[in-house]
């Protein structure tokens, strides 16, 4: 047997994912989007100790202007350094982005695999839970939690995971309910596979690519919710975030319009990036789309 | 009959889940840490005792959890969310005296949301080159990720402080005399700016997903069919596809009612827009919890009572929905 | 014979593919005399739907184009012809059935509203009178209880009773000419004869003439008079229906016919083995080439075959076949 024709023929069946590789790097603006990404979290992680100094402090008149002293981006109306509360509040954008994503996306599907997997009764309780959370407007339910349970970043965290699960769970759930009816499915269990082998090992792995690429979207929506919060002043008030910069400086718009004008181009940059990233991963895992 | 009692079955719906926020409020302040009573009052123990006492007979707080909560929804459905002793006034009158101004902003930017969005995605759908394309695709870049505060104050810096076309906040100017259109026009006119911030969110969504749906409704066996009959395209497109593509896009804005009134309360904050948003924030900084809650459940009524109203545009759009069953 | 009601001439249409543009109807002529039923016959894929979409205008935008050739309709060349004058024609004096009744229908309107829209639009009805004569049309195409069902839906009817509103709708202007694409292929086997029945009887009442895209070679037999079988986009043979199926004079058409189950030779007797075509139609992109496009599944096909095109053989009793070999088959 030629080993030659049989390298070919390996080569050709590449992985699903080397494909998925290939199709992602080959959208541009996906490309673009994961290198900004990649930049800001490295700004987040790595900048507080490249560009050292306490973004609370003092350090020049208020409101001076870009550039000025060599503060680059200036300072705010209590005159800190804008440059330094950016960097650190890359770090809060980010982990409060990540943690809510993950909590979300893990009762997202928890809630939707079980009433997808199980049907019935149980599919009929948990759907009417998910209804009842999307009746509830996301901000102000968030808000209440946060004004009664304090303004912490864990239970900042927690409640934005509390209030962005259900569409998560509505994608999982019909992902399941498409999914368990598939002849693979039914051979697995007609081979007597355990129910919790089914969900985790048979179902979850097919049901995947919708669900990663919503959990992206997720990590953007959750660092725009953290925005929201902290803009309206609902956050701990001992660590710098990109919204509250731009909330506690919005009464000076008229003196200084930079101090709100560029902490938000930090969070339209990095959210819309995360998109890209999302829309380069929705056309790499849909099978559907690879075909054009 | 037939038309009639799936809606009944939805607005019994409607009033079990207006109930489970009540639980749920109810469970929440329970939840929170310290005494339920100076958790009401929100005076941190320093409370009148004389205050204390009135609430814990109020609310029956001596009494076990379940006759708590009957008692609660009790007083919910008899109009009564408690009393602010922030503003030392009930809070339904509270919440209902700011609702109008919240309304009329959340109506007014998913009506003009639902409208401009169609009419891009139909456009866009029409020439996938066009103009109409690249304005979508950029609104839906743009619509996700600037965060709605930012956009407001940026409209805000452009359009009212740097060409001053708009005033800069709240929703009516006192100095303003005459009658009722000369009124109605200024309120308009501070409507503008936090209209089209609000609007802008969802105008990205819309759009986007008209002009898949048109696209794939387009390609369809009976546009096909009424090509054949000779139809004008103005017929072909708006008559024959639009309704058709519509539902989705309807479907989608019944979805976003909570989330609009989430952006409600940022657009709010950004404009000094005198609504239940501002309301909301004042009175979590003051710590005036019955208010907090009180809001919290007449902004899950208004996305109830929004759901229902799409519920029944779909119907009158489509005949199949309802008759399915 | 008169002058045709539609004479087409040379007609190629071009297809963009991926590999480029294919022509998925190369070099079709036909005549169709008024109240004639022509029937198309041919595997799928092998352009009869897009000659018809053609006659209609309808190729699909950017993708399909009429590149030569011209479609006479009453002395008037409908490749030149624009929009509005195509728009008036459609469903006026050219109309179509397709093939998926199931989904050809609008949903959202009833389809009292889908028959009277294009009375008003072509016959300058008013609403009241358009109503009115779409009552007529449902019983005319036989569906029982008129009055009631006017204001139903599509998804309220069965898949035969969506047909029969197609059908209402398509004959509602008196067309000179109904094309119908595949009309009964979605359709139960009992329900097609049905259908079949109703098109030929309004046929003959209205005078109109058909033309039937099928491949269903019972139908042919039963409806058309004269048929063209088309293979890969080119005119295989042509002639009167009996004739052709009675002595074909194509090996494809041989082919065609022999695949065709007879039920009703008696059971007992030794009835002909069925047999198939091997082999498969060729890909669009080999369209274009100069050569029999039958040849690589022909029996009898020899190296001129292979290196030329054959041109249409014509017969004393009006048999056409593109065969080298016509006169052996």
């Amino acid at each position: 047997m030629s080993s030659d024709a049989e390298k070919e023929f390996i080569e050709k069946a590449r992985s699903p994912f080397s494909e998925a590789f290939e199709m992602f790097r080959k959208n541009h603006a996906a490309v673009a989007g994961l290198v900004v990404l990649i930049f800001i979290v490295l700004a987040g992680i790595f900048g507080p100790y490249v560009y050292p100094g306490d973004p609370f402090e003092m350090v020049w008149a208020p409101f001076s202007p870009p550039g000025d002293e060599g503060y680059f981006l200036g300072t705010d109306y209590l005159g800190r350094d804008l440059a330094s509360m950016l960097i650190h509040g890359a770090r809060v954008s980010i982990a409060i982005g990540l943690s809510a994503a993950f909590l979300t996306v893990f009762i997202g599907i928890t809630i939707g695999a079980l009433a997808g997997f199980y049907r019935g009764w149980v599919e009929e309780v948990l759907m009417r839970i998910t209804e009842f959370f999307q009746v509830l407007p996301t901000l102000l339910f968030s808000m209440v939690i946060v004004a009664l349970f304090g303004a912490t970043l864990p239970m900042i965290t927690l409640a934005i995971g509390l209030v962005s699960w259900p569409a998560v769970a509505r994608i999982t759930r019909s992902e399941f309910l498409r999914i368990r009816e598939l002849e693979y499915v039914m051979a697995a269990r007609a081979c007597g596979v355990s129910n919790g082998k089914l969900i985790f090992k048979v179902i979850l792995p097919n049901a995947l690519p919708p669900i990663i690429v919503q959990a992206a979207l997720m990590v953007g929506s959750a660092i725009l919710f953290e925005a929201g919060l902290s803009f309206l002043g609902l956050t701990d008030p001992n660590i710098v975030s990109w919204g509250q910069i731009i909330g506690s400086n919005r009464e000076y718009i008229l003196d200084a319009s930079y101090t709100v004008t560029v902490p938000g181009l930090a969070i339209f940059v990095t959210v819309l990036a995360i998109s890209l990233v999302g829309d380069g991963l929705n056309d790499a895992l849909n099978p559907k789309l690879r075909q054009r | 009959m037939k038309f009639l009692f799936p809606i009944a079955q939805r607005i019994f719906y409607a009033i079990a889940l207006l109930i489970a926020v009540l639980v749920l409020n109810f469970s929440m302040l329970h939840l929170a840490p310290g005494d339920i009573a100076d958790t009401i009052a929100q005076a941190s123990g320093g409370a009148d005792a004389e205050v204390i006492e009135q609430i814990r007979k109020d609310y029956g707080l001596d009494q076990p959890f379940y006759i708590q909560l009957l008692k609660y929804i009790g007083n919910v459905l008899a109009f009564d969310l408690g009393h602010s002793f922030f503003y030392n006034q009930p809070v339904t009158d509270l919440i209902l005296e700011k609702l109008p101004a919240t309304l009329l902003l959340v109506i007014t930017a998913q009506i003009l949301a639902l409208i401009v969005g169609v009419l891009l995605g139909v456009f866009s759908a029409r020439n996938p080159n066009g103009l109409a394309s690249y304005v979508v695709t950029f609104l839906a870049l743009f619509g996700y990720a600037a965060p709605v505060f930012w956009t407001g104050i940026l409209l805000l810096i452009a359009f009212s402080l740097k060409i001053p076309l708009f005033p800069v906040a709240g929703m009516i100017d006192v100095t303003v005399e005459g009658g009722f259109f000369a009124r109605a026009a200024d309120i308009a006119l501070h409507l503008v700016l936090p209209v089209i911030t609000l609007a802008s969110i969802f105008l990205a969504l819309y759009s986007r997903l008209c002009r898949a749906s048109m696209l794939e409704v387009l390609g369809s066996d009976y546009v096909r069919t009424a090509k054949a009959k000779g139809l004008a395209e103005r017929e072909v497109v708006f008559k024959h596809a639009l309704k058709n593509a519509l539902s989705p896009v309807v479907t989608l804005a019944g979805l976003q009612f909570s989330a609009v009134v989430s952006g409600a309360v940022l657009v709010e904050t950004v404009f000094s827009w005198p609504g239940l948003g501002t309301l909301a924030l004042q009175s979590i900084i003051a710590r005036d919890t019955p208010t907090i809650l009180g809001i919290l459940f007449f902004s899950a009524f208004v996305v109830i009572v929004g759901n229902l109203l799409t519920d029944l545009v779909l119907r009158l759009i489509d005949p199949r929905v309802g008759s399915k069953a | 014979m008169t002058v045709p009601l539609l004479k087409v001439e040379n007609l190629r249409i071009e297809l963009a593919t991926r590999d480029g543009v294919a022509p998925v109807i190369d070099d079709l002529s036909l005549e169709l005399g008024v109240g004639e039923t022509l029937s198309f016959v041919g595997e799928s894929g092998c352009g009869k739907s897009m000659t018809a979409l053609a006659i209609m205008g309808l190729l699909p935008e950017k993708v399909g184009r009429i590149a030569s050739g011209h479609i006479w309709f009453n002395g008037e060349d409908l490749t030149k012809a624009d929009d509005a004058r195509l728009r008036q024609i459609r469903g006026n004096e050219i109309s179509m059935i397709f093939q998926e009744p199931m989904t050809s229908l609008n949903p959202v309107y009833t389809i009292g509203e889908q028959i009277s829209e294009v009375l008003r639009r072509h016959k300058g009805l008013s609403q009241r009178q358009a109503h009115a004569k779409a009552i007529e049309l449902l019983d005319a195409v036989r569906i029982p209880n008129p009055q009631a069902r006017v204001d139903d839906y599509p998804h309220q009817m069965s898949g035969g009773q969506r047909q029969r509103v197609m059908i209402a709708i398509a004959l509602a202007c008196e067309p000179k000419i109904l094309i119908a694409d595949e009309p009964t292929t979605a359709l139960d086997v009992t329900v097609q004869a049905q259908i079949f029945d109703l098109l030929r009887d309004l046929g003959q009442q209205t005078g109109t003439a058909t033309i039937l895209i099928t491949h269903d070679m019972g139908a042919v037999a039963e409806m058309a008079e004269r048929m063209i079988v088309m293979y890969a986009g080119r005119k295989a043979e042509e002639g009167p229906v009996d004739q052709v199926i009675d002595s074909p004079r194509h090996p494809y058409t041989k082919g065609l016919i022999s695949c065709v189950p007879h039920l009703l030779d008696t059971l007992t007797d030794e009835r002909p083995e069925l047999t198939e075509i091997g082999g498969i139609v060729p890909s669009l992109r080999d369209f274009g080439k100069n050569e029999c496009l039958f040849a690589s599944r022909c029996t009898i096909a020899d190296e001129k075959c292979r290196a030329n095109r054959p041109p249409e053989a014509e017969f004393d009793n009006q048999q056409r076949s593109a065969c080298w070999h016509a006169g052996q088959v």
